[in-house]
């Protein structure tokens, strides 16, 4: 039987209608794009069919993000809890004049929207802290990989393992860790510690929201600096040998410059990336204790999705301000990008 | 060309036979649904039956998290994208959605004669017919909490409610501390996260949400010392904080910690019985009690879960079937003794509910003892149209004192604040 279906000539009569078929359908396929490709050539010529092709990429960028980029900038402008546009009343400045009236806003309790202010502080204090030892892990961990370690490849893998990860199923796995009865508190009961309430106490739910976002991207930036890394000559090590250069200042005067470009990228992504945070903290604490690790992506979710009252105006009026943030750090990131490339 | 006349020709036939294909298909339902305890099984059973009968329409449950009826399905109506009929306890939230079924069912005044007018309105608009009907409410709930009895004879404590008519929550509060005490059990007492379970408690003391000329006011002695109580319960570690503190802005019940035995006493309500028969099982003895008193009298909030039908159905005679037959006499007959559900249905006549369980036999009694109790202001906040923007400001901003976010006072102004904006919000629209 095994020799019969080895036949060159039953294999090619098995196949044989398997290959017509592709066959047809690839011909078939390309006469269809044929059919409507040569008249558009024809009508626009050569160098216009540079349009048709980049039409489709167009097509998506506008319906998918242009569109509710714009729906979005009047939603800020109207009020109401209808959902669509042309139901909704315009109010104007109303959203955002609720948004910023402040007697103080470095104290959320004078603001009139104070869960926004809330949301703010504790995205700055986030985006500060968060991107701070992000940077610092990510460079430390790109220098030790950098190194001829036994199990290089090993430990780069391991790194950038997290990365793969769900940020939900990273929040489920450190939620089960960290709960009054989860893995951690366990340990410390065992080895004679008092239980801690790791997610019911502000400071210890803001300190372990930042370890685990460190923790689960800090392998992504430390493959960017890493390559960095390694593009740096070691010819200017060894000259900086020869000249009697300790490690430190080997570090501080080939390293870190030559490996700024790398950092400032790093920066920037991983400063964008901090004031969007939101689905990993959420999974995690709710945005709890209390309002402790509210960020602003969830006061935007909460007001316009979550919230039994969906207020999408004043949502929309919140996310324009974080817009204009990004839009701020995305300014600096070109600025610096243009001195990297200068320098 | 000749290829292409050939696909042309091949796709004519696969479309042509697709068509023939789905008019033999039964229609399609779709119900969104979701479980206290064992109520979507029993749901699919009487389904099973209502398709054997009607082989023409196919119903599909899609259980989901309740959470998600709160904050995704609302949405999803809002956007077409709803399903056919689902299982709401937020009616507010859909209004002005839902599929008026009176010009499809077979006999409209049933239903009518079959539940209170007022629940039937709950569901309408003051622009919707005034005979509209969007659905029906397939269970009654009404608040109230629960006591794990083994404990208390094991601490030899006196069940407060066996001697006494008329107790209150502190006098709850001290026994329940004190059986935790005597019994090293982690805590004494809890009540769900929402601002409905909450206000119950707050009437019993004394709080009055709803004012002669129809405003609102948070800010009275009533709700001060309830919401004080609350936050005597966290500062004491009598309650455990996950409930109220670790749930984000999220509903969060206290269930879990009742059914591990880690737990004297439970405020939540009726729906609750058919998870602790299956959740407890014979573990200890679990009783549910009257609802405290207080300067309010003796109040839970009444409640309940409808079953509603939504009108981007494409389907609305099919779809009127199916919650024709589910609003039947026998088949909500059926449903509610094996549910254990309290019926919201007026002429179902003697109950004989599916259980051994003699705690959930007694439960049922406790509960519907307490709905002639249930005050005027608790209908009023459960009914009356406003529930939307009360509750959830009630439980975000009570749990902003609890973890000393806000003084009470600021809460109770906040809280006055977010009831305006919301009311207001949905004015404007």
């Amino acid at each position: 039987m095994a020799a019969f279906l080895e036949d060159p000539v039953v294999i090619k009569l098995i196949l044989s209608p398997f290959n017509w078929l592709l066959s047809t359908v690839y011909h078939l396929i390309i006469d269809l794009v044929d059919i409507l490709m040569r008249p558009l050539q024809n009508a626009l010529g050569v160098r216009g069919m540079a349009y048709v092709f980049i039409l489709p990429n167009l097509l998506v960028f506008g319906i998918f993000i242009l569109f509710p980029m714009l729906l979005n900038f009047y939603y800020a402008f109207t009020g109401g809890t209808e959902l669509f546009p042309e139901n909704r009343p315009f109010v104007g400045m109303d959203n955002l004049n609720q948004l910023f009236t402040c007697e103080d806003f470095l104290d959320p309790n004078s603001c009139r929207e104070d869960l926004f202010w809330r949301a703010i502080l504790n995205t700055g204090g986030y985006v500060i802290s968060q991107v701070a030892l992000l940077v610092f892990m990510a460079l430390i961990t790109a220098l030790a990989l950098n190194r001829n370690i036994r199990g290089r490849g090993f430990f780069r893998s391991v790194f950038f393992y997290p990365v793969l990860l769900s940020p939900v199923v990273v929040a489920l796995i450190w939620r089960w860790i960290l709960l009054q009865d989860g893995v951690l508190n366990a340990i410390l009961v065992s080895l004679g510690f008092e239980r801690i309430s790791f997610l019911l106490n502000a400071q210890w739910a803001q300190f372990w929201v930042i370890i685990i976002s460190v923790w689960a991207q800090m392998g992504f930036f430390t493959l960017i600096l890493l390559a960095g890394l390694q593009a740096i000559p070691t010819e200017f090590y060894e000259a900086a040998g020869i000249d009697g250069a300790t490690a430190w200042q080997s570090f501080w005067n080939v390293t870190l410059p030559l490996l700024m470009p790398n950092l400032f990228v790093v920066l920037v992504l991983s400063l964008i990336r901090a004031v969007q945070v939101f689905d990993q903290v959420f999974n995690f604490t709710g945005g709890g204790p209390g309002t402790a690790t509210t960020y602003m992506v969830q006061y935007v979710y909460t007001t316009g999705f979550a919230n039994q009252t969906k207020e999408y105006g004043l949502a929309a009026a919140a996310s324009l301000v974080m817009a204009a943030l990004l839009l701020i750090l995305t300014l600096i990131q070109l600025r610096l990008g243009r001195r990297g490339d200068i320098s | 060309m000749k290829k292409l006349l050939t696909l042309v020709t091949l796709l004519a036939l696969i479309v042509l036979a697709t068509s023939v294909a789905a008019q033999d298909a039964p229609v399609e339902l779709r119900i969104t649904w979701y479980d206290d305890g064992s109520e979507g099984a029993v749901l699919r059973d009487l389904l099973d039956r209502f398709e054997a009968e009607n082989p023409d329409i196919k119903v599909v449950v899609d259980t989901i998290a309740y959470q998600s009826i709160l904050e995704q399905l609302p949405l999803q109506v809002e956007a077409g994208e709803g399903p056919d009929m689902a299982r709401v306890t937020n009616f507010d939230a859909y209004k002005g959605f839902y599929l008026d079924l009176r010009p499809y069912v077979a006999d409209a005044a049933y239903w009518e004669a079959s539940f209170a007018p007022s629940v039937l309105a709950a569901l309408r608009t003051a622009d919707d017919p005034a005979d509209a009907l969007f659905g029906f409410p397939n269970q009654f709930t009404v608040t109230g909490p629960y006591i794990n009895r083994t404990l208390f004879e094991q601490a030899g404590v006196e069940v407060p409610s066996d001697t006494m008519d008329a107790v209150t929550w502190e006098e709850w509060t001290a026994a329940a501390q004190a059986v935790a005490e005597a019994t090293e059990t982690q805590y004494a007492i809890a009540m769900d996260r929402t601002g409905h379970r909450f206000a119950g408690p707050a009437f019993s003391q004394g709080a009055t949400l709803f004012n002669d000329d129809g405003s609102i006011t948070i800010d009275t002695p009533g709700f001060r010392s309830m919401a004080e109580l609350l936050v005597r319960w966290h500062q004491e570690n009598l309650t455990p904080a996950e409930v109220w503190v670790g749930a984000g802005g999220s509903y969060s019940p206290g269930l879990p910690f009742f059914i591990n035995g880690q737990l004297v006493m439970y405020m939540s309500g009726s729906w609750q019985i058919g998870a602790l028969v299956r959740d407890v099982g014979d573990a200890f003895d679990w009783q549910a009690v009257p609802n405290p008193s207080g300067p309010g009298g003796s109040t839970g909030m009444p409640g309940g879960t409808m079953m509603v039908a939504f009108a981007e159905t494409e389907h609305p005679a099919e779809v009127a079937r199916v919650m024709d037959y589910l609003v039947q006499v026998d088949v909500l007959k059926e449903f509610t003794e094996r549910t254990l559900f309290i019926p919201a249905h007026l002429g179902l006549g003697e109950l004989n509910f599916q259980t051994d369980s003699a705690a959930a036999q007694a439960a049922l009694v406790t509960f519907a003892n307490e709905v002639p109790k249930l005050s005027e202001q608790a209908y009023q906040l459960q009914f009356g149209g406003q529930a939307f923007a009360i509750n959830n400001p009630i439980r975000d901003r009570l749990t902003q004192v609890i973890t000393g976010e806000l003084t009470l006072d600021d809460a109770v102004a906040r809280i006055q604040q977010d009831v305006e904006d919301a009311l207001a919000a949905a004015a404007s629209s």
